[in-house]
């Protein structure tokens, strides 16, 4: 099986690092938006006023019907078109992956803020605290330790969509790998499965820890 | 009760959940460092009582007060929770917090006090219910009967004038419900007002001063002889519900064995 001399010519490797970063940076900035409004949409749609809750689970069921494929073309596209705006294939990504972390974080707040057992805020109530200290101090750090496991889950799952943003011209890891089999289909024929193979081992090595994080945090909060 | 003012007090208090009348114009009083032990079947409106005294159900009708001071019926201000403390049946001490932080989390945020003073006096508390030693354990390491002492522990530690407690010991295993009611028998030895709900017939004699007996939302007898009540009630009421916990010996096994020979 021939065409490994692929991953060792030129700058093979390092050309697929520069896309990895590409899809690490994307998927980063996306968490670091997503979690601080998934957070508020989720408190919002705890919130006891009818319409807010609608309003926020029809916007939620929208984002998470809509394939990301659709929700890229619309953002890219649909922004040039309708208002003129020249986006960037990575800034069109990075919207669609805040939205959807967003609406997808937001129903896991909501969760589980829902899941904290009703004894709880009686407790508070009793020990005389008010519902904002309540919430502080209660609350909102048992829904955040319910959290971390589906939240590291969901950073996996934003790593490997991020492949789609390749469809409106971003150069994130696969599309490098494309670019690089494309270029040497002549001299390494059989090079695809090679390049392939270093990229799988690349999204292996950002997901893998997530995951592994995942199943320790959720050990430790089990009880 | 010489005339002084009640620790705390219940006038009138009425709570319906719908068409069911659960509390149906309740007066109760206990007085400083009395111990009111309310018995009754279940759905009789016990817990109901002990709620609405907190403050945790709005009342549909009634006043609390507490020390001669009335406590709003509804959305009562901290510093008017504070001076009731309540302990619940299952578990509820805070997860995401130690031992320690448990007991230190009302007076450090609610009063403001500093984390020594909150700490040192959380030392006491816990050295007394023999559990400093887990002061940074978190509650799911601990045993119901550990909790249970915490969760004293936590409601003493706001300093509150009346601390009722809501059948602590019903969830847990039977060994373990000594370890709290003794607790709560030293904390009455120690002149605590409390307002106890318990299914414990032999706890709720060795330390009620008082005793009622709650029915269908109203009170069926009180009684201010503990023994004698246990021993024998005076209404019909209270005499067949004492009797739920009495069981017939059966009279001996039949001479033989049950097998064919």
């Amino acid at each position: 099986m021939g065409g490994a001399e692929i991953l060792f010519q030129g700058e093979t490797i390092s050309r697929l690092l520069s896309g990895l970063m590409v899809t690490i940076r994307i998927s980063l900035v996306s968490v670091a938006i997503s979690i601080p409004v998934g957070v508020v949409v989720g408190i919002a749609m705890s919130s006891r006023h009818l319409l807010v809750r609608a309003v926020l689970r029809a916007i939620l069921e929208f984002v998470r019907v809509m394939p990301q494929l659709v929700l890229l073309y619309v953002v890219f596209f649909g922004s040039a078109t309708a208002f003129g705006l020249d986006l960037s294939g990575e800034a069109a990504s990075v919207i669609v992956f805040s939205l959807w972390g967003a609406a997808e974080l937001g129903d896991l707040v909501r969760g589980a803020l829902a899941s904290i057992p009703p004894i709880q805020y009686d407790s508070a109530y009793v020990l005389g605290l008010s519902r904002m200290q309540t919430f502080v101090h209660i609350i909102l750090p048992q829904a955040l330790a319910r959290l971390m496991p589906p939240t590291m889950n969901l950073v996996s799952r934003m790593v490997k969509t991020t492949s789609l943003c390749m469809l409106i011209g971003v150069v994130e890891l696969i599309r490098v790998g494309q670019q690089i089999i494309d270029f040497n289909r002549f001299q390494y024929p059989t090079g695809a499965l090679w390049v392939y193979l270093a990229i799988f081992v690349m999204y292996f090595l950002v997901c893998w820890p997530l995951s592994i994080a995942s199943r320790r945090l959720e050990r430790r909060w089990a009880a | 009760m010489s005339g002084a003012t009640p620790m705390l007090e219940l006038r009138g208090l009425r709570k319906s959940f719908g068409d069911e009348v659960v509390l149906d114009g309740i007066d109760l009083s206990v007085a400083s460092g009395e111990v009111l032990v309310v018995l009754g079947p279940s759905g009789c409106g016990k817990s109901t009582l002990l709620r609405c005294a907190v403050g945790l159900e709005p009342l549909d009708s009634g006043e609390v007060l507490v020390d001669g001071n009335l406590i709003s019926a509804t959305a009562r201000d901290a510093s008017l929770r504070q001076r009731v403390g309540m302990v619940f049946q299952s578990y509820d001490l805070f997860p995401n917090r130690t031992v320690l932080g448990n007991v230190t989390l009302s007076p450090m945020v609610v009063q403001h006090r500093s984390r020594s003073d909150a700490e040192e006096q959380a030392h006491s508390l816990l050295d007394r219910v023999g559990l400093w030693d887990k002061r940074d354990s978190y509650p799911s390491t601990l045993s119901g009967g550990q909790r249970q002492r915490v969760a004293i522990c936590r409601a003493l530690a706001m300093r509150p004038e009346v601390l009722l407690l809501d059948e602590v010991t019903a969830a847990l295993d039977p060994e373990m419900v000594r370890e709290v009611l003794d607790v709560v028998i030293d904390l009455a030895d120690g002149g605590l007002t409390m307002m106890i709900v318990t299914h414990e017939m032999r706890f709720a004699e060795a330390v009620a001063d008082r005793v009622v007996m709650l029915d269908q939302g109203h009170i069926a007898e009180t009684s201010d002889d503990p023994p004698a009540f246990f021993r024998d009630p005076a209404t019909p009421r209270a005499r067949a519900f004492l009797s739920t916990f009495d069981y017939r010996r059966r009279s001996g096994r039949a001479s033989g064995s049950l097998t064919k020979e």
